[in-house]
């Protein structure tokens, strides 16, 4: 049996369909849940083995990017999300969905994630003041991480957001995210080498070229770029030029493997 | 009840403030030091401090990066304080009535945090302002840092402004109109800005004479919506009398169109469509969007629209409702929207300040804000802005224009339009307030320099994220069957929405059900209110409880305000008094046919209108200049350097689709000519190939040829992705001036002619299309301020196989490159202006693009870049770019020739190996082979090297 995924569908949601399809070439069977009928009980977090938050514009992004889709998550699903990610399963929130993982303190979670009470990471503005659509180059790094364990290829995929710029005011959490594998993609240069915040291939300004970060636990990752946008041979911004890998689905199949054997 | 105060500020220096500095700085304020600029939020309620200090940190503030400060609202005390204050602070906030979707955000959000005692907010900004005089301060709050029509603003604290509470209102004003003289029917108009001439007016008066009363303001300014250029296109439906004939400069004479011309629309633009019959085209003209065949399973709409008049004074928020709503044009299909276009015309943008006519915006604000609606709208939607262009020209100082375009996919035979006596009206999505009154007869007029504040209500601002709500009920509802017919509220509101529907069958509507944003509005404000976000269905009563499940899912409102009747009357109660009672024949077919009088001259006369100077260089001295000098400054002309800074602001990838992308080659910098999409959902290999030809210079000189050229260009770029020529459709926006002036209207009347002959030309259909005429403006000068005639061509066609997709970047060195079609050395246009014949469209064009079409078909064709602004020269050095390789032509290549701009031409790079095949299927027609892809990156042409860095630093701006 595949895999069941449950796509959550906040207020604003709008790459939803893009990650079903994504998820279902990887082998699993994506079913949307918006937001409201998690709320009303039409549906449960429990009865899923994986769990995705797409990306898009909850609420507009109103007061911060993220920032209302994850006092929902706190205000009516707290115990229901903890649970999930307690028992191992997979939870990958991108783009919108990883700012609301961030905002809600659910990553990067740990030592240092919440300090004196005041969340100590953010998704703050890109550095260069706006809105961007481009592709970028990501290098998995965290083998803790269950979607990026075993890559060590290049995934090249689409970039689309104003609000992508990572940043901690606790240089201990940094330390720690290291330390304890949590860093899970960074930005390169299409050559592999490291962005070293070098714009356009760092596009928002993130401390260390940081993409995407992951729970102690490896189990749930939160990333700005687009994997779900490369999926097919045809999206590659080169593929009139022989260029393609489809490279943005080994995340995905990775996630799906580790949930079929849980 | 007290108000909380919040100063949101950024502990590091932030993008936001930066951005006010660089645009303030580029519109002259050189002395200017530092810009701060901060967030305010206002919240009315009882809050203790402990409550209040944790909304700042939880809700209103990121603990990272910003810091709060609170207090109570205490503006006299704390502007006592800043009086002294070395620097200066401007406070600004939104006038009551505009929506505030983070305000709204903001109670609702408390409310779930558990502070119920919060119950209004408001929002504004703050700027802290250092170095600039109190004189120059005003000055910069008019013209960078607040917008009068939406905002106010104030030197120090700034009080806030909650929608206004006043009494619920069922006012309904009766006006005399039975014995009105010609001018006070004339003063009734204009009193109203309702924008009809004598003849409507007396012909109002005649069917108010006849049923003995005097209408309502309801029923007047339903008439009036209806009666609008926007609403009914009076003028493409004249009666025209063509006044005069000429002869052109050989002596030869002209086409000479028929004496009279009895609608534009029917015997030009549908003629056209109707006499190509393509098999393929499912509705044109008659719904919201045109729809064409996509596969066996589902076909695609497309829609554009303008939004010129709001953008003019509100760019951001007119831009946005502008795509808002032709959005919705496609969902009134019953269609998921998958795209969106935006084609923008500004003035200069480094025109002087000193020199605007007043009340108008600086072209580079009103490009800002535009940008910036257009890309608010487009990416929180989830619609991915994926093809488009940007000109610049002094004639659309006062008149930007703003084209939003968008495609839709459905489903066979799931779209109705067929509401049954006994369905109930039922009204989707936002609220109605008192945004947008009369912006249907708003657009229908010239502006002035008061236009901004007296149609400051006919502004609105977007709300993306309830229009996303429409498209998951309306998409769910169509697959359930849950309505019968469907309309989007666009101008003229529910009285154009529901009008129409009701416009065979009959309505009886209850205005009081209607579901206000705040009360006080008056029945014909409720009636023709164009708040945004709203669409009309008709449903079954048993339908009905489906609809609200879906619609509590989405978070979407829903309100059945009537019921259909069946009896071919309109009927509109407040409080089950009735307001409206119209013979639906009046209000559709009543409107007396407009008679114009055309004056066709040929070729136009050059207008004062030049194109902004191209960088810096004189073009007087133009034909001085070497020729790798000419051809950097044409790369780095406004018109046609790079775009790459707009198109990476709006999302071109969400959905998944986005096979060709607006810019494409080795680094992503190199413009291709159309976008290719493979929508997601669908099977097989077929893709949506979305193009646009646009050419006001052309206009200035001859509108027939003019659209002519535009028809091509549009074919031209979509065949060079890889659409098959035989299933184009295209749509038509024209904007033009005052038709009432005999010139404006010949040179309106010769455009579509040329759309006709075009469109037979090519065997591409027309099936949408819209107008947006009077773009004037009246400075305080006196003098009347028009754009170029300005025609639209935008493009829809289809690929068999998206995998042949072809971009223009050069691929691989020693492929050969061909161009296809003719080059006319001599007497065409060139970029100075100075022989400004237009360029006609070759007889061979089709047949050449048939011809290539099928050798892309075939995988000859490894790169194709189309000849448009700057010709040959132009076209090789983008394909450079986009493959950052060299290319080698022929030395035979005239430089003349290399700059001419002619129609039906293209470059196309073929390997060795797949040259005779190439050939083959070009038999006799205009095919030439001109040189050869290179690996050193130079581009050697007309005996001078150029080296591709330069090309990519002239056409980027950057190393």
């Amino acid at each position: 049996m595949n895999p069941t995924v449950l796509i959550l569908q906040a207020h604003g949601t709008n790459r939803d369909l893009d990650v079903a399809e994504a998820l279902t070439l990887a082998g699993a069977a994506p079913v949307f849940a918006p937001l409201n009928d998690l709320r009303a009980g039409k549906k449960h977090f429990s009865d899923y083995q994986m769990l995705i938050l797409p990306g898009g514009f909850s609420y507009a992004d109103a007061l911060g990017a993220g920032k209302l889709l994850a006092l929902d998550l706190n205000s009516y699903f707290n115990e229901e999300i903890a649970t999930f990610v307690a028992a191992g399963k997979p939870v990958i929130g991108i783009c919108n969905g990883f700012q609301a993982l961030v905002k809600s303190g659910i990553l990067p979670g740990g030592n240092w994630g919440v300090v004196n009470g005041n969340l100590s990471t953010t998704l703050t503005f890109n550095q260069q003041g706006h809105f961007e659509c481009r592709w970028v180059n990501l290098q998995p790094i965290s083998q803790k991480c269950i979607w990026t364990q075993g890559l060590d290829e290049i995934i090249t995929c689409p970039v689309s957001h104003g609000e992508g710029n990572f940043q901690t005011n606790h240089q201990l959490l940094i330390t720690n995210l290291v330390s304890s594998d949590q860093i899970a993609l960074t930005y390169t240069h299409p050559d592999g080498s490291p962005a070293n915040g070098d714009y356009p291939a760092n596009p928002n300004g993130s401390l260390l070229d940081i993409a995407g970060i992951c729970n102690p636990a490896g189990n749930v990752l939160g990333l700005m770029p687009h994997p779900e946008n490369h999926i097919h041979p045809w999206q590659h911004p080169r593929h009139t030029r022989g260029e393609s890998g489809q490279s943005g689905l080994v995340l995905f199949e990775n996630g799906v493997k580790y949930a079929a054997r849980l | 009840m007290p108000i909380h105060r919040f100063v949101v500020r950024f502990t590091a220096p932030d993008p936001r403030s930066a951005g006010f500095l660089s645009d303030a700085h580029a519109l002259g304020f050189v002395g200017l030091k530092s810009i701060t600029c901060q967030d305010l939020y206002f919240i009315e309620g009882q809050l203790s401090a402990q409550e209040s200090q944790r909304l700042a940190l939880e809700l209103l503030s990121d603990p990272v990066t910003q810091e709060v400060e609170n207090s109570i609202l205490d503006i006299r005390e704390s502007n006592a304080r800043l009086s002294n204050a070395e620097v200066s602070i401007i406070e600004v906030a939104l006038r009551p009535g505009v929506t505030d979707p983070v305000a709204e955000q903001i109670v609702r959000a408390a409310h779930e945090l558990g502070f119920d005692g919060v119950q209004r907010a408001a929002t504004g900004l703050r700027f802290k302002v250092e170095g600039l005089s109190a004189a120059q301060v005003e000055k910069l709050a008019k013209q960078l840092l607040a917008n009068n029509v939406i905002q106010h603003w104030t030197i120090g604290e700034i009080a806030p402004s909650f929608p206004e509470e006043t009494q619920s209102s069922g006012e309904v004003e009766i006006l005399p109109i039975l014995e009105l003289s010609n001018n006070e029917l004339l003063d009734l108009s204009k009193d109203r800005r309702a924008a009809l001439d004598l003849a409507e007016m007396q012909a109002i008066q005649a069917y108010y004479r006849r049923i003995d009363r005097d209408p309502t303001d309801v029923e007047f300014e339903t008439i009036a919506q209806t009666w609008s250029e926007h609403c009914v296109h009076k003028t493409f439906k004249a009666l025209v009398a063509v006044a005069e004939r000429q002869l052109t400069e050989d002596g030869q004479t002209v086409h000479r169109p028929p004496s009279t011309v009895n609608s534009l629309i029917k015997t030009y633009l549908k003629a056209a469509t109707d006499k190509i019959a393509a098999p393929w085209v499912i509705s044109a003209f008659v719904d919201n969007a045109g729809i064409i065949d996509f596969d066996d399973e589902f076909e695609i709409s497309f829609k554009a629209e303008t939004h010129n008049h709001p953008s003019a004074i509100e760019p951001f928020g007119g831009a946005n409702t502008g795509v808002g709503g032709v959005i919705r044009d496609v969902l009134g299909v019953s269609a998921k929207p998958i795209a969106a276009t935006d084609v923008l015309c500004f003035g200069p943008q480094d025109m002087n300040p000193d020199d605007l006519p007043e009340g108008v915006l600086h072209p580079r604000r009103i490009q800002s804000g535009v940008v910036a609606g257009v890309q608010d709208y487009g990416n929180k939607i989830g619609i991915p802005t994926v093809n488009g262009a940007i000109l610049y020209d002094e004639g659309y100082t006062a008149n930007p224009l703003v084209f939003c375009g968008c495609v839709g996919i459905a489903p066979k035979g799931k779209h109705h339009k067929n509401p049954q006596p006994g369905d109930r009206v039922i009204v989707l999505g936002g609220r109605t307030g008192r945004d947008g009154l009369r912006g249907a007869t708003f657009s229908s007029m010239t502006m002035d320099a008061q236009t901004g504040e007296v149609s400051g209500a006919s502004v609105q601002i977007g709300d993306p994220i309830t229009e996303k709500g429409l498209i998951d009920v309306i998409t769910r509802a169509r697959d359930l069957g849950l309505y019968t017919d469907i309309t989007d509220c666009g101008a003229g509101g529910l009285s154009s929405a529901a009008g129409e529907m009701a416009s065979v069958i009959g309505a009886d509507i209850e205005l009081q059900d209607v579901r206000l944003k705040y009360p006080g509005l008056a029945p014909w404000e409720i009636w023709l209110s164009e708040a945004q976000e709203r669409m009309v269905l008709a449903v079954a009563p048993g339908k009905l409880p489906a609809l609200q499940e879906l619609c509590d899912t989405f978070d979407t409102e829903l309100t059945d305000i009537g019921v259909f009747t069946g009896d071919g009357k309109l009927v509109v109660r407040y409080g089950g008094k009735t307001v409206l009672e119209l013979e639906n024949e009046f209000l559709h077919e009543g409107i007396p046919q407009r008679q114009l009088s055309a004056v066709i001259s040929n070729p136009l006369p050059v207008s004062n209108n030049q194109r902004p100077a191209v960088s810096g260089l004189d073009t007087e001295h133009w034909s001085l200049l070497p020729f790798k000098d000419k051809l950097l400054a044409l790369l780095s002309h406004p018109n046609i350097a790079s775009k790459a800074a707009t198109i990476r602001i709006y999302d071109h990838e969400v959905q998944g689709g986005t096979v060709v992308k607006p810019l494409t080659g080795v680094e992503a910098d190199a413009p291709s000519d159309a976008a290719v999409l493979k929508p997601i959902g669908t099977r097989g290999t077929k893709g949506i190939v979305l193009s646009n030809g646009i050419n006001p210079e052309y206009g200035k000189r001859d509108a027939y040829k003019m659209a002519l050229a535009v028809i091509d260009e549009a074919i031209r770029n979509a065949v060079a992705v890889g659409a098959d020529p035989e299933r184009i459709a295209i749509l038509d926006n024209f904007c033009w001036g005052d038709p009432k002036r005999p010139e404006t209207m010949g040179s309106l009347l010769e455009a579509c002619r040329g759309c006709h002959d075009g469109a037979l030309l090519f065997g591409t259909p027309f099936i949408s299309g819209k107008d947006s005429l009077n773009n004037e403006y009246l400075g305080a000068d006196g003098l009347r301020h028009a754009i170029p005639p300005t025609l639209l061509i935008s493009a829809i066609g289809i690929i068999d196989d998206v995998s042949k997709a072809v971009t223009m970047d050069l691929k691989s060195p020693g492929n050969i490159l061909y161009l296809v079609g003719q080059t006319v050395d001599g007497g065409q246009w060139t970029v100075d202006g100075q022989r400004s014949t237009v360029p006609d469209v070759p007889a061979t064009a089709p047949a050449a693009y048939r011809a290539l079409h099928q050798a892309i078909q075939q995988g000859l064709v490894r790169s194709c870049h189309d000849l448009s602004e700057g010709g040959l020269s132009v076209a090789a050095a983008e394909m450079c770019i986009g493959g950052r390789l060299g290319l080698e032509l022929l030395g035979t290549l005239q430089a003349e020739a290399c700059f001419a701009e002619t129609n039906g031409c293209l470059l196309a790079e073929i390997a060795p190996a797949a040259e005779s095949d190439f050939r083959a299927l070009f038999a006799d027609l205009p095919l030439m082979k001109i040189g050869a892809v290179i690996a050193d990156p130079v581009l050697k042409i007309a005996g001078e090297e150029i080296p591709v860095a330069d090309l990519v630093k002239a056409f980027t701006g950057q190393n």
